[in-house]
């Protein structure tokens, strides 16, 4: 079952790359490994904290206000890795800059609580919790290899190969778009083949 | 006092130099959502001036004289999600009653609103310390951040949905359709707005 979840959450319902959630943290912050590992990671966090409370308190909260309620309980831990990244990690605190508290808005983590969280018990939506995150986590890095390669010949800050001259543009803000286009592009052409249509 | 120089650097900057969904990546989820029909496009952009002009004035008003006075801004984050979405309910229920024909054109994109990141990330960005001159904005400075940040991701969806709607019978490869070729339209639509950041604005007037 625990390998079905895992195989559900990075591959038949990518986040990113099929379900397209979290689309803005995912190409701003991708532009470096340790960026797109860091983000991933935090919003893990929040994703599986939430999913349990959410899960545990779902009939307590009424229906009609659940999602103001879910987004309290969403950016209480928020908080948290804010105040966290701002102790611990404060390089990566000004990397990601704005794109912290953004996760409050981050639409897979909503999405989750939504779709899941609020409909299931606690040990299965830690576990949707966990391998969503997973998902976001790896679709993050792969697109954060591509770009960090492609657009300053580094990969986790150490440089890729001396001949090979980088291409700004991929670190720029159109670089993501074409980078998300054709990694998406990829993981539907293999859907498809896979499919064999 | 209010500076009409810093309020023109304002606009150009959010406008066209830090365009909120071209170049700071915010708002994704409505911009490629919304931007299927141009009419649709058009009712998504005006209620979001509008959102994000009356919460940037509350947000700096709540930050500067509750949050910031007992020095609880580590609930900048809750407070400003939770403001966003009582205005968010106020305003439909205004709109409701008073205007509406108002309430026709933008309801359904109303409640879309509350979790789209643009209106978050720019009360953010109007009371965080400014990266370029290191001072925060003053409230007219940070409304008109906030208006003027609505135009340009309105600017953006706008082009967007033109363009969408024209290539909307192109034949594309099988796996591109959809989203992906929408990403592929934003990027070149983002390479064309980075000629935009060679306006050397802020050093020329800060200077």
């Amino acid at each position: 079952m625990i390998s079905q979840e895992i195989k559900r959450g990075i591959i038949d319902e990518n986040p990113i790359l099929v379900l397209a959630l979290g689309l803005c943290p995912s190409l701003a912050v991708s532009t470096s490994v340790q960026n797109g590992f860091g983000m991933g990671m935090a919003a893990t966090f929040v994703l599986t904290c939430s999913n349990v409370i959410i899960s545990l308190l779902r009939k307590v909260i009424p229906e009609k206000v659940r999602i103001p309620c879910f987004i309290v309980i969403i950016a209480t831990f928020v908080t948290i890795v804010q105040l966290v990244l701002k102790a611990y990690f404060p390089a990566l605190d000004k990397q990601l800059g704005i794109f912290v508290p953004l996760i409050v808005v981050n639409c897979v983590i909503l999405g989750r609580a939504e779709a899941y969280a609020s409909k299931n018990n606690v040990f299965r939506s830690l576990v949707d919790g966990l391998v969503m995150g997973l998902g976001f986590t790896i679709a993050l890095c792969i697109l954060s290899v591509i770009r960090e390669v492609l657009g300053s010949n580094k990969l986790l800050g150490f440089k890729f190969s001396p001949r090979f001259q980088p291409m700004t543009v991929f670190i720029l803000a159109p670089g993501g778009f074409f980078t998300i286009a054709f990694v998406m592009g990829m993981v539907r052409h293999l859907g498809n083949r896979k499919k064999g249509v | 006092m209010v500076n009409l120089i810093s309020l023109v650097e304002i606009s150009i900057g959010a406008v066209f130099i830090n365009n909120f969904v071209l170049s700071r990546f915010l708002g994704l989820c409505p911009f490629f959502g919304v931007s299927k029909k141009l009419s649709s496009a058009a009712g998504m952009g005006m209620a979001v001036i509008f959102v994000m002009a009356i919460a940037s004035s509350l947000t700096w008003l709540m930050y500067h004289y509750v949050l910031e006075l007992y020095r609880l801004d580590y609930l900048r984050t809750i407070v400003f999600i939770l403001v966003i979405a009582g205005l968010v309910q106020l305003v439909e229920m205004a709109l409701q009653k008073y205007s509406p024909t108002l309430y026709e054109a933008l309801g359904i994109f109303l409640p879309l609103i509350t979790t789209n990141c643009a209106v978050l990330g720019v009360t953010i960005i109007n009371t965080d310390l400014n990266q370029v001159t290191g001072m925060q904005y003053t409230l007219i400075e940070s409304v008109w951040n906030g208006v003027m940040s609505g135009v340009g991701f309105s600017l953006a969806l706008l082009l967007m949905a033109g363009i969408r709607e024209k290539t909307e019978f192109a034949p594309v490869p099988k796996a591109l359709e959809g989203l992906p070729i929408a990403f592929i339209t934003a990027g070149l639509m983002a390479l064309a707005f980075l000629g935009f950041s060679g306006l050397n604005f802020f050093t020329v007037v800060g200077g």
